[in-house]
């Protein structure tokens, strides 16, 4: 059993450390950016807030729950984990570690960006296995909501980015 | 604030939503190339997950659960605009009403982000940059097949002044349009419509095809207040099918 109240918001960081996104096994929900929020209140109650990358993701139920089981596990007997879009997410909010994660799983990291997509941005991916900018997208759509297809003809291999958004 | 002129906001935005997303999942597996069959499929997956949101919105205003709303209402308590209803037809269809359609919708949710209603503007603010991807596919491909050849171009117009009627159906005024844009909550569809004129006209202007003379079509209305076509029941009676047999099933 935890007490509650003698835990800081940084150690309950730490924790959910290991909690990784389902679809992308590398990277961790810190590094996705998805926790907006994590505050103890003086009763000890945990609050976790948490945001959706795409509204129709069904990864995020999955993601809410090993949550609250982390929380569980570690003796945390009153919490809550909210799902809003109060902080509403993007893909600069994927920190640098993530960025570099997702390269090594073999997807291209999302462009920083200043919150305006055009087609411009997504079409010039830069190939996450041979480095090479010699790309051309297929389809801004792929096989999850977060990834579009792309071809590189540097190393003659399609690779898939995490779009941004 | 008129919680009854929000709800019959969100329930036009969410019903559109599931209906075309339905529509757009009907392209899984039988798209004209790989890339597109994944595109239709995506845009159904953001388009009924959007629709969950709202229905989510309603839910906490005191309507049923999302899945009990989008399951369990008959044609005639639905209120999509009868755009979202009509079959796919073939490509050139389902294209030009992708594009009519993403397009004003794009516009209702950059609209919605200043809605003094906070949880349509929180949503609508994350939303607007999925939608945004769906304008830009509708954009590469009416571009492309506008200006291509022969067949695709006389194909696309001839979907384009079948699809048109229904397009402007989806402005339909509702009863409370004075009372949302007088609270702030959406600005209306007098003032969508308008911009959405503009940018259709912007696009077609790129291609081959004709934008056909708006003051010489006759909308097609009657989708806001449960008004259809014979088309949606059959949708419904499908997609609910699962529902119906077994409430509880996990898929």
């Amino acid at each position: 059993m935890t007490e509650s109240k003698n835990i800081s918001p940084e150690e309950i960081k730490a924790w959910l450390e290991e909690v990784k996104d389902p679809e992308i096994p590398v990277l961790s929900l810190n590094d996705l950016g998805v926790i907006t929020g994590i505050d103890i209140n003086e009763t000890g109650k945990v609050t976790v807030d948490m945001t959706p990358t795409f509204a129709g993701c069904p990864a995020m139920d999955v993601m809410q729950k090993d949550v609250e089981s982390v929380l569980q596990k570690k003796g945390i007997e009153d919490f809550e984990v909210i799902l809003s879009f109060k902080t509403q997410w993007n893909s600069n909010m994927i920190s640098e570690r993530g960025r570099k994660a997702l390269k090594k799983f073999g997807l291209a990291p999302p462009p920083k960006h200043n919150l305006i997509i055009d087609i411009e941005l997504i079409e010039h991916a830069k190939c996450p296995l041979c480095d090479g900018e010699n790309t051309e997208m297929k389809t801004p759509f792929g096989p999850a909501l977060c990834r579009s297809m792309h071809y590189c003809h540097d190393c003659l291999q399609a690779f898939e980015q995490f779009k941004p958004l | 604030m008129n919680t009854e002129a929000i709800k019959d906001l969100l329930y036009k935005i969410a019903d559109d939503q599931l209906i075309l997303g339905h529509r757009n999942s009907e392209w899984t597996g039988f798209g004209p190339l790989l890339e597109e069959d994944i595109a239709f499929s995506s845009m159904a997956q953001d388009k009924v997950g959007q629709s969950w949101q709202f229905y989510k919105i309603l839910n906490e205003l005191g309507e049923s659960e999302p899945d009990t709303l989008a399951f369990m209402r008959n044609a005639e308590q639905f209120h999509n605009c009868q755009l979202t209803e009509l079959p796919n037809g073939e490509y050139d269809f389902s294209l030009i009403r992708h594009f009519l359609f993403d397009t004003a919708e794009l516009i209702r949710f950059n609209m919605l982000s200043e809605s003094s209603y906070e949880p349509i503007a929180l949503l609508s603010k994350k939303i607007k940059g999925e939608v945004k991807y769906h304008t830009m596919h509708a954009n590469i491909w009416i571009k492309q097949l506008g200006s291509a050849t022969e067949e695709s171009i006389s194909r696309l117009q001839k979907s384009l002044d079948y699809a048109m009627p229904y397009a402007l159906g989806i402005f339909e005024a509702s009863k409370f349009e004075a009372t949302l844009k007088q609270d702030g909550v959406f600005e209306g569809e007098v003032v969508l419509k308008t911009t959405w004129l503009a940018q259709v006209a912007g696009i077609l202007e790129q291609t081959e095809l004709t934008m056909p003379s708006i003051d010489q079509v006759q909308p097609l209305v009657g989708g806001r207040y449960g008004n259809h076509t014979d088309h949606l029941q059959p949708l419904l009676d499908e997609m609910s099918e699962v529902f119906q047999v077994d409430p509880s099933a996990d898929w």
